[in-house]
């Protein structure tokens, strides 16, 4: 028989025809799967926009070398002995100043966010003119770069968005010293605007550092040199350190949110089994709403299989456009909302919502499958419905 | 010799289990019916119309016995097997029409040529021919709820002969309407009987009604006892 694709289509037609009549029931329904998606989505936005933000941070021509074992910078020590051998390692792109190198301090400094007033940590990062030009699409949009040997520094965006008392001109104290803001920088929205950078000698004096440093950065006319430096450190025994390009360093501490995203799987799908409850009601209210027109329709020869499609197939619309409306209000709500919160190191990563077409689609997954498992049990009982029912007398 | 016989019933019992009653409808019943009855059945109320009705349209199965259509076993169909039995053989009018609310006359009556291969242009003109015979041709694009009760009735008789079945099933087809409009109904019930040769079996409570019919069955616990309808 050709015509169990007409007889489900017919059915399906009905059925959708129908939804007005069940009104508050479906839209119920579609509420409910309209929320879950809608949380499900803020966090995947929210994993994804932060891990875009370390993940596009590092350059993958950079080298950066941090103390054996320490994982971020912020835990890391290299003497300036150190700092002397690793000039020397192959694969160090030289220019007319010789290596390009950049030895850098990282530490911790408050600041009052915008959003709650409270504290927060910000990274101060100590260097150089090398290190400046060495970061990805670095520029100053405002103001000029600090004055080697001086308390002066530069904030980046995000700082400058979310923190209060960062503006061009305005004067910091940490601790005793004083700083003065001149420039504001930008790096295309990655997580170095969520930096403040001063001179990295001032920092080494100020925070009394001696000659050490935390981390240093080398550059490379290409990614395959790193195999080469990491010869080199490993031959040296003075040379207790890690290596890996920058772009690995970040994409490791972007994975730090991305428990964000498990989290958010976690806790829609914990909604999504009460939004099932729900939406099983509604099924359950449409097959038994439907039983005469069901039993009728079998009575005169349509199959079980017809019953049970359209019924499904009625479960998966509803939840779809609960899907599609969670998705509209997910993207309006949070696509590009500014947010901040800890990074790797304890500091605050000034991040924005990011909700790209993929995680529609995880949104549409989950919207279905509260659409299926509501739909598959109401629709099994509208196929086993007994043809008997369509005699009955209640109208 | 079974040539002109279209149903024939063998020792059919049917019974009820409620929690632990068990309530016998039928206790070994015997019946045929001939191709082109026109066969009214009464009784009063509880005596197992519907339920013979329902197992001569393969709806409902005897707890034991025979019922054959047109030579074969139906009561031993699979329910998918039933339902393409009752698509190609069956038509089924309900007392409360049974019609899909939210489709048009013409829809509710091509619903049963959804089951045939039969194109869109051939659906449509099955369709126009059947709502012609029941005079409602100008009502095609009407939804039920715009139509009288008697109306709605001649659509679900035309939604019952479109894909000409040789057999209508009818549950108390008028017990819904009144006189005037059910004498209008048994008319056309009479006129495809007997200018179209279907067979019908109609259950009814109105005598009236059963005088349509070419006999009367009168079933009493189970049992038929045939009275003369001239009495
Ligand atoms: N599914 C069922 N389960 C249990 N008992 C049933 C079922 N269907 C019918 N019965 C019982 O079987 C008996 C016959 O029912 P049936 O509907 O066939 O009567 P009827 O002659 O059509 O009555 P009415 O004139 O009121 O329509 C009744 O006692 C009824 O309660
Ligand atoms: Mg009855």
């Amino acid at each position: 028989m050709g015509s169990i694709f007409s007889q489900i289509s017919a059915v399906v037609a009905m059925n959708i025809r129908s939804l007005p009549q069940r009104f508050w029931m479906s839209l119920a329904m579609v509420i409910a799967s309209a929320v879950v998606v809608a949380i499900l989505l803020a966090f995947l936005a929210m994993a994804k926009g932060f891990s875009a933000t370390l993940d596009s941070a590092g350059s993958e021509n950079v080298a950066i070398f941090t103390r054996e074992g320490s994982a971020a910078e912020l835990n890391s020590v290299i003497s300036r002995d150190q700092v002397n051998i690793i000039e020397t390692a192959p694969g160090v792109v030289k220019d007319e100043n010789g290596p390009v190198i950049s030895p850098e301090l990282y530490v911790i400094v408050d600041g009052i966010k915008k959003s709650s007033q409270t504290e927060a940590n910000i990274p101060l990062r100590g260097i150089d003119e090398r290190g400046f030009a060495m970061r990805k699409n670095v520029q100053i949009t405002d103001g000029r770069m600090f004055t080697p040997g001086t308390n002066e520094m530069i904030v980046g965006a995000g700082i400058l968005r979310e923190f209060d008392g960062f503006a061009l001109g305005e004067e910091v104290r940490f601790g005793k010293v004083i700083w003065k803001v001149v420039g504001v920088f930008s790096t295309g929205g990655n997580v170095f605007e969520s930096e403040l950078w001063a001179d990295v000698k001032v920092l080494q004096s100020l925070y009394n550092r001696g000659s050490s440093y935390q981390t240093a950065r080398v550059q490379m006319s290409s990614p395959n040199d790193l195999e080469a430096v990491r010869k080199f450190v490993a031959d040296d025994p003075r040379l207790n350190l890690d290596v890996e390009t920058e772009e690995a360093y970040f994409k490791a501490q972007g994975k730090q949110l991305s428990y964000m995203a498990y989290f958010g799987w976690i806790i829609s799908s914990i909604m999504a089994l009460g939004a099932l409850a729900g939406a099983l009601n509604t099924m359950y209210t449409s097959v038994a709403e439907r039983a005469r027109e069901i039993a009728t329709l079998r009575a005169i020869g349509f199959s079980s299989l017809s019953a049970f499609v359209g019924t499904i197939v009625e479960a998966l619309v509803l939840a779809a456009i609960g899907g599609a409306f969670g998705s509209i209000v997910a993207f309006l709500l949070f696509d590009g909302l500014n947010a901040s919160t800890l990074g790797g190191s304890f500091t605050q990563v000034v991040f924005s919502f990011e909700m790209t077409g993929d995680l529609f689609i995880q949104g549409g997954i989950i919207a279905l499958m509260i659409g299926f498992l509501s739909g598959f049990f109401p629709a099994f009982r509208a196929a086993r419905l007994p043809v008997i029912v369509a005699f009955r007398n209640a109208a | 010799m079974t040539d002109n016989i279209l149903f024939d019933l063998k020792g059919v019992h049917k019974s009820f289990t409620r929690g632990k009653e068990t309530i016998k409808i039928f206790d070994g019943l015997d019946m045929q019916i001939k191709k082109g009855d026109f066969l009214a059945i009464m009784g009063p109320s509880g005596s197992g119309k519907t339920t013979l009705l329902n197992m001569l349209g393969g709806v409902d199965q005897p707890t034991s016995g025979e019922v054959l259509f047109d030579g074969s076993r139906v009561d031993t169909l699979s329910e998918g097997q039933l339902s393409k039995w009752r698509a190609n053989n069956i038509g089924f009018i309900f007392q409360f029409y049974n019609l899909m609310p939210m489709l048009s006359a013409a829809r509710n009556v091509e619903l049963p040529l959804l089951l045939t291969n039969l194109s869109k242009k051939d659906r449509k003109n099955s369709v126009e021919t059947a709502l012609k015979l029941v005079e409602l041709a100008d009502r095609a694009s009407h939804l039920p709820k715009e139509m009288s009760g008697g109306q709605q009735q001649r659509v679900a008789i035309a939604r019952a002969i479109v894909s000409d079945p040789k057999l209508l099933l009818c549950d108390e087809p008028t017990g819904d309407l009144d006189r005037h409009t059910a004498d209008e109904i048994l008319e056309m019930l009479q006129l495809l009987n007997e200018k179209f040769g279907k067979t019908i079996v109609m259950v009814t409570h109105d005598p009236s009604a059963a005088k349509y019919a070419k006999r009367t069955l009168h079933l009493d616990k189970g049992e038929f006892v045939e009275k003369d309808l001239a009495a």
